[in-house]
């Protein structure tokens, strides 16, 4: 299963790397939402996979069953979701302002820096 | 987006969504759930409110701005931390537990809960002011 | 333990000065101008002890890593020094409350004067050469806010700007000479670094090392070359040039060499560099002054003047050439913030600082012309003022001088003339003759602005009159405290007749032909003009234009403001230098190729891979953003099949929140138009499918490497030490609290980001209608 979600990373981050070198705003965002995505994939896959054994303590017991899955990526990725999430917002923000002082939503516009 | 269907369903949904989301955080700790998840609920659960009867109702049900909200989760887990070096000399954020009993069982308050209450908070600030702000955008 | 609360007095005074004036209002000022005032009458009373010999000390650790202590010594030199600090403070305080009345940032004035008063008493006060150092920045910034008081006026931030580039550059130098010579000495603790004299004049980097220190000392008192910064500070309102460049800041420089000379003087660098560089500084500061007509600039050359003949003096390093630049020192801080305080009584009632504007002022400001006058017969040096010891002491130092002896005196005698010509022009000038004003009106003004300056110029007769009571055992002390103590050079109202006293004779009557024919000699003195363009001057706006032009060049090859060109960059660099090292190391992944696929987790992968797909080349926009959700959803079923239900509810409420997000913000925004070259869009593809690849080969490589899991600790841990049994969440919110502290903040700075773009500039739209 490893191979085939290795696959998956792949093809996310090739579809963000490709949106994101788009013209439009609009692309670059979907682009970097997909980027998100795929880095938190690496994260999760690489750590390595496990079916069915989230690392949750039993009642009764004092440590989770020894092949549990890892928690630590885990915890790592779920703060990266809710921050990249909070990113994505601020950016989209951003290109909302820039369009509407610019009015223009192709990202070659932006060369200008003093959009006031 | 004034349909029928929508807010009369969304008065009953609110109500529930709240309650999961804090059922959400306070089994956080034993169980899958926590301050992100509950917090995140909680927001959701909002927008849901401002997208089926509009901002101004969402604000006035919410009853405080969100930034308050934000502001007050920060301090929540500011807060929790101060404990350990205030009152026990230890470094800041150590987790400190306390039990009583009440009605036969058992229970344990700590600053972890704190937190995560903190947590909560202001991650459901935080999305409902991106929401809000974004949906009070004049066409 | 006073001298570090003197210190420190300062600066929690001027944080809270806003409080002070909100609970006092008008009688704020009583607090500003009694907290100078009392450390001043603290110096006095630690006075007795100090001049006999017996300095006051203090210190702590504070970063011995860094051999940093916060130690402090009262002796002779800092004691002087300090007196003048505290004591011209007092009267610039007070003056500054009513010059500067209903001024809108009057109280940022008030916050930095006592800060920068604070920061002038370490750097007197500190007994380690870093801690020198720290205060030395400490005034160079809190001068530099005071200079540009007035930020909205250019000119106010060029000069401060300047002054502070100039200063700084030498304080950079500075640094590094002043770690060398606590290497040298073995110590960085002054009062034993000061001991060591022979070790250091003997040490192989002696050279280099005073050289960088004088180069900060020289840069900061506006020693030629470096003195063209101090006129133009006199962009700062009047109260801060009376403080700043009469009493305090410039003499900063004076100071440190006067400290340093027992262990660095006496060499023939030392005595050569300070010779020169003071005695050019004096002739040119003088002679300049002559030639300018605005009141304020006067003033301001002969102070670069007065610091050069300071530091000429001390750079003779005889006890008498000492004695005198002590003397001067004293003199120079009361006689020039009195006459600085007087211009800006001037400034204030006829509204210009103009030489040929006004004059007969006497009759109608007579208390200001008294001032005037006061301060004028010390600078000119008639007996029985300060200034005249000063001057006396001087000469006689130059007369008594080895080498050179001629060469000195003469320039001292020019400068003296020119001197005495200044006293006049900035005193007669404006005050006697026939009454002519500039508008209607004038006045004396109220008791507040007049005080200080008449203080000031009281004290500069009971000190020349009256030595014993204060001034006297001061410059003796002063002189003690490095090693140049002199029962026969002191401050006297008279020294009997001798050559001396003819040459000051000769000076006065030639500085009475100055004024005299002040006009002529302006223009005499301006036939030099074209020295500016060559100067020093011109030299600092050459580097600064020069510097501006090649960073704008250099940012413009750089950084040509083009994101998707930036992305190119940094995309293809980073997946080929990977690759290449991939080729190099022949580190291939190993393909395991049993496919433990349940048939589901196939299906949720090919919807991810159908989403990106269908989000990257769908034309419609919301057919992009829903392929998004379904990739999200997908990945959220990837976490539930694979043990982690926190992640998976995080993530479907993310891609709800996401793409309602994207709804939101494409409601504004027009449908995808713009189109990129076929061409493009294959390269683009191509780097993009590099990357794709290069992931999932780390991917591979990453799970198929067996580790040793660091996350042992936490699953033994989580239940007994946490009291939780999702581990997940114990890691989150007690294990590693303080992570999480700092993401929910990035998460909070987010929003407020957010909030701040979108509602922030609706209210300027509103005040740009309006």
């Amino acid at each position: 299963m490893t191979l085939l979600l290795a696959i998956v990373v792949g093809v996310l981050f090739a579809s963000a790397v490709y949106l994101m070198l788009r013209r439009s705003v609009l692309k670059l965002a979907l682009g970097l939402s997909l980027l998100a995505n795929a880095a938190n994939l690496v994260i999760f896959v690489a750590a390595g996979l496990t079916r069915g054994q989230p690392p949750l303590v039993p009642e009764g017991s004092t440590t989770p069953p020894p092949d549990a899955a890892d928690p630590l990526p885990q915890a790592m990725v779920l703060t990266a979701i809710v921050i990249s999430f909070a990113v994505l917002a601020f950016t989209l923000t951003l290109m909302h302002r820039v369009y509407q002082e610019g009015g223009s939503d192709d990202v070659d516009d932006l060369s200008e820096a003093d959009i006031q | 987006m004034r349909g029928l269907i929508l807010p009369t369903a969304t008065t009953w949904l609110l109500p529930v969504l709240l309650l999961f989301s804090i059922f959400l955080l306070l089994r956080g700790h034993n169980e899958p759930g926590g301050g992100f998840a509950g917090g995140l609920v909680a927001a959701a659960a909002f927008v849901l409110l401002s997208i089926a009867s509009g901002v101004g109702e969402a604000r006035r049900v919410l009853w405080v701005d969100p930034r308050s909200l934000i502001g007050t989760g920060l301090l929540l887990m500011l807060l929790a931390g101060i404990v350990a070096p205030i009152f026990y000399g230890d470094p800041f954020l150590t987790a400190h537990w306390w039990s009583f009993s009440l009605g036969g069982n058992s229970f344990s308050v700590g600053t972890p809960l704190l937190f995560d209450i903190g947590v909560y908070l202001a991650v459901a600030g935080t999305i409902l002011l991106i929401a809000f702000s974004l949906e009070e955008e004049p066409a | 333990m006073v001298l570090p609360i003197a210190v420190v007095s300062g600066f929690v005074l001027a944080l809270l000065v806003p409080l002070v004036r909100r609970l006092l209002g008008r009688y704020a000022i009583v607090v500003f101008v009694a907290t100078p005032a009392l450390l001043a009458g603290l110096f006095v009373s630690l006075a007795p002890g100090v001049i006999d010999g017996e300095p006051v000390r203090w210190a702590t650790e504070w970063v011995p890593q860094l051999r940093l202590a916060f130690a402090f010594s009262l002796d002779g030199l800092s004691l002087l020094f300090c007196l003048l600090i505290t004591g011209v403070g007092v009267a610039v305080i007070l003056y500054a409350e009513h010059y500067l009345h209903g001024h809108p940032e009057l109280d940022r004035f008030h916050a930095l004067a006592q800060a920068f008063m604070a920061s002038m008493l370490g750097l007197v006060l500190a007994d380690n050469l870093l801690l020198v150092l720290v205060f030395w920045g400490l005034t160079g910034v809190t001068s530099y806010l005071l200079i540009g008081f007035e930020h909205t006026i250019g000119t106010s931030r060029l000069s401060a700007q300047q002054a502070l580039i100039v200063t700084v550059s030498g304080e950079l130098a500075m640094i590094a000479g002043l770690v060398l010579l606590g290497f040298a000495a073995g110590s960085f603790r002054i009062s034993e670094v000061l001991t060591e004299g022979q070790l250091i004049r003997a040490d192989a980097s002696y050279g280099l090392l005073t050289f960088l220190i004088l180069l900060g000392a020289l840069a900061k008192s506006a020693q030629f070359p470096f003195h063209f910064w101090l006129p133009n500070a006199m962009a700062a309102p009047t109260p801060v040039s009376a403080y700043l460049h009469s009493a305090t800041m410039v003499t900063a420089g004076v100071y440190l060499v006067s400290r340093l000379t027992p262990a660095l003087g006496g060499t023939e660098l030392w005595t050569i560099v300070l010779t020169v560089s003071g005695g050019l500084t004096m002739l040119i500061g003088n002679i300049l002054a002559l030639r300018q007509h605005d009141l304020k600039l006067v003033l301001a050359y002969s102070t670069v003047g007065a610091l050069g003949t300071m530091v000429l003096l001390v750079g003779l390093g005889s006890e008498a050439a000492f004695a005198g630049a002590m003397a001067l020192l004293l003199a120079h801080a009361l006689y020039k913030a009195g006459l600085f305080l007087v211009t800006g009584i001037i400034d204030h009632e006829m509204g210009t600082r103009e030489l040929d504007r006004f004059s007969g002022l006497a009759r109608i400001m007579p208390i200001t012309a008294v001032a005037a006058a006061l301060g004028a017969l010390s600078m000119a040096g008639i007996p029985p003022m300060i200034g005249f010891a000063a001057k006396e002491l001087g000469l006689k130092a130059a007369l008594d001088a080895d080498a050179s002896t001629v060469l000195v005196t003469a320039a001292l005698v020019v400068a003296g003339a020119a001197t005495v010509g200044v006293a006049a022009i900035a005193s007669l000038g404006p005050f006697s003759g026939s009454l002519k004003t500039a508008r209607d009106g004038g006045h004396d003004p109220g008791w507040a602005m007049w005080l200080g300056p008449i203080a000031l110029g009281l004290l500069g007769v009971a000190a020349g009159l009256l030595p014993a009571l204060g001034s006297g055992p001061l410059v003796a002390a002063a002189g003690e405290a490095i090693g140049a103590a002199s029962d026969k050079y002191t401050v006297e109202p008279w020294y009997g007749v001798d050559l001396a006293l003819a040459l000051s004779l000769l000076s006065i009557a030639a500085g009475v032909v100055v004024f005299w024919r002040r006009l002529r000699v302006r223009e005499l003195v301006a036939r030099f003009d074209n020295g500016y363009r060559i100067g020093p001057e011109k030299g600092y706006v050459l580097l600064e234009v020069g510097m501006l032009n090649w960073t704008k060049r250099l940012t413009a090859v750089m950084q040509n403001g083009r994101l998707r060109l930036y992305l190119l960059t940094v995309v293809s660099t980073l997946v080929g230098l990977v690759w290449l090292i991939v080729f190099a190391a022949g580190a291939i992944p190993p393909l395991e190729l049993e496919l433990d696929v349940y048939p589901w987790e196939a299906l949720i992968a090919a919807l991810i891979v159908g989403g990106a797909a269908v989000a990257v080349t769908s034309r419609s926009r919301l057919g992009a953003v829903t392929a998004l959700g379904a990739v999200g959803y997908g990945i959220a079923s990837i976490y539930v099949l694979f043990s982690a239900p926190d992640l998976a509810i995080a993530q479907i409420l993310v891609e709800t929140l996401t793409v309602l997000l994207f709804v939101l913000v494409f409601y504004h925004m027009p449908r995808f138009g713009v189109e990129t070259s076929q061409g493009s869009k294959l390269r683009d593809a191509a780097i993009a499918i590099a990357a794709g690849v290069l992931m999932a080969g780390f991917v591979l490589i990453a799970a198929g490497t067996p580790t040793e899991s660091i996350s042992d600790w936490f699953l033994d841990n989580s239940q007994p030490l946490a009291k939780g049994q999702n581990v997940v969440n114990t890691i989150i919110v007690d294990f590693r609290s303080l992570d999480t502290l700092g993401e929910v903040f990035v998460l909070a700075v987010a929003g407020f980001g957010v909030f701040a773009l979108l509602k922030l500039r609706a209210r300027r739209r509103e005040e740009g209608d309006a």
